[in-house]
């Protein structure tokens, strides 16, 4: 490497979490206003230190480009049971009963159908069932925390879960994560594709990660939010939450379409 | 484009036990004849492997359609379990974890109608994906690395990142460098 290569040192361990709040804003007010995604050069977020690359992505402006088509899913690829997090095992897991329901959308607001939604997430204690997980939070043995389902004809997706619960990182001392939904989501480009993570209203931990936070934008890290809706909760049963989602990047579709305009 | 984007989360290091799937890294039906196997590792600002990433990878079938085909997570209806592609639908959908050396691969068709496979990478630390492309190099005439704009837009040097290496005849070799000064080109679709 070169030194215009060696950036400054990685931040230390141990850094307190006001230290953090002031790289936060260092990084908030060193951003461009209005971003919609996370500059992936974060400093708050240690290991994005030396995963990020250094130079310019490359546009690719070519309407041949096969990114502008994307992979397919349908019947074979899911179950009906497997939106049902709450569902794959004998017994019933601990935790808030919930559901999250919402939309897939592309840019022009038309849905995106029939196309694979997955999701994964911690327990109602905040353990995930992955061996590398060792926060001492009890592990579930009646929930595994991951779902897939199909978006509908409306571009409508639903899941049946309990609420994940915050868990601590060691990315500074005394850092949590809010209580978080993980998604990967097909539009019908693989130019769309998304992975992010859907958080709760009024979790008090929001102001204090740094992971939602790599959103730099106010009005971007809202749409990261999922909204309470008291018409989605199921008397004696759950408890609702709304959360839509629209995948940015252009799509074969898309260029036809703008092509007749 | 009135509809303000979802932004960007990091995949995180627990997706473990649910974005991978059996198979997943197969493409090819089992036995093809015409299959070939890429592999590499992903690689870090340090040169260190990244065990904690994702490789997804997306590609014409071998007649050039892009249309795709469902079955990539075919499932058994009485236990619900992943059994894997048919072996006659070419899905074009690929997705490998890197295992604990950094390492991952995939088994596929080489893709109709162009010389390169799409790929997408996840990681923990990585707070947005990453695009890139695998181009083959026995795919690669004269004419056709002529005929890619992507390619004739980069110098030699990298250019050079994008193409796979041939270690046997049908194996090749396609290292991702997430920072660095032989950092791997990677791509920006608007
Ligand atoms: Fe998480």
């Amino acid at each position: 490497m070169t030194a215009r290569d060696l950036p400054a040192h990685p931040l230390p361990d141990g850094l307190s979490q006001q230290e953090i709040d002031s790289e936060v804003a260092r990084a908030q007010a060193a951003a461009e206003p209005g971003a919609h995604h996370p500059p992936r050069d974060y400093p708050p977020y240690r290991s994005s230190h030396f995963r990020h690359p250094h130079r310019s992505l490359i546009p690719v402006r070519d309407p041949e480009a096969v990114e502008l088509s994307g992979p397919a899913f349908g019947v074979t690829d899911v179950t009906a049971l497997d939106r049902d997090l709450t569902a794959q095992h004998a017994g019933e897991p601990l935790g808030e009963r919930i559901t999250v329901t919402g939309r897939v959308l592309d840019r022009a607001g038309r849905p995106v159908r029939g196309q694979l939604v997955e999701v994964w997430q911690a327990n109602a204690s905040g353990r995930y069932a992955h061996q590398l997980d060792q926060h001492p939070a009890p592990l579930d043995p009646n929930f595994t925390g991951f779902g897939r389902c199909l978006t509908d004809d409306d571009g409508g997706y639903s899941f049946t879960t309990v609420k994940p619960g915050a868990y601590p990182w060691r990315n500074h001392t005394n850092a949590w994560r809010p209580a978080h939904i993980h998604f990967s989501l097909f539009g019908t480009s693989f130019s769309q594709r998304l992975v992010t993570q859907m958080y709760f209203p009024g979790d008090p931990l929001l102001p204090y990660d740094p992971v939602i936070r790599s959103v730099t934008d106010q009005a971007a890290r809202e749409r990261l939010v999922s909204t309470y809706d008291h018409d989605l909760s199921v008397p004696e049963w759950s408890l609702g939450y709304r959360w839509d989602i629209v995948l940015d990047g252009p799509c074969a579709t898309w260029t036809e379409e703008e092509g007749d305009a | 484009m009135s509809h303000a984007p979802t932004p960007s989360q990091t995949v995180g290091p627990f997706y473990g036990y649910a974005l991978p799937f059996p198979g997943g890294s197969e493409v090819a039906p089992a036995g093809h004849p015409d299959t070939v196997t890429v592999h590499g590792y992903v690689l870090d600002g340090l040169g260190s492997p990244v065990p904690d990433a994702i490789v997804e990878t997306w590609q014409p079938a071998p007649d050039g359609s892009r249309t795709g085909l469902p079955g990539s997570l075919r499932r058994d209806p009485s236990s619900g379990k992943v059994i894997g592609r048919d072996g006659v639908d070419f899905t074009g959908f690929g997705r490998t974890p890197t295992d604990a050396a950094g390492r991952w691969f995939v088994r596929t068709l080489p893709p109709g109608g162009v010389p390169y496979l799409c790929a997408a990478v996840f990681a923990r630390g990585l707070v947005h994906h990453l695009y890139t492309r695998v181009y083959l190099p026995d795919l690669l005439d004269e004419g056709a690395e002529a005929a890619d704009p992507l390619l004739q837009s980069l110098d030699a040097e990298r250019r050079a990142t994008l193409i796979a290496t041939r270690t046997d005849p049908r194996t090749y070799r396609f290292d991702i460098r997430l920072q660095g000064d032989d950092e791997t080109v990677f791509l920006e679709f608007s």
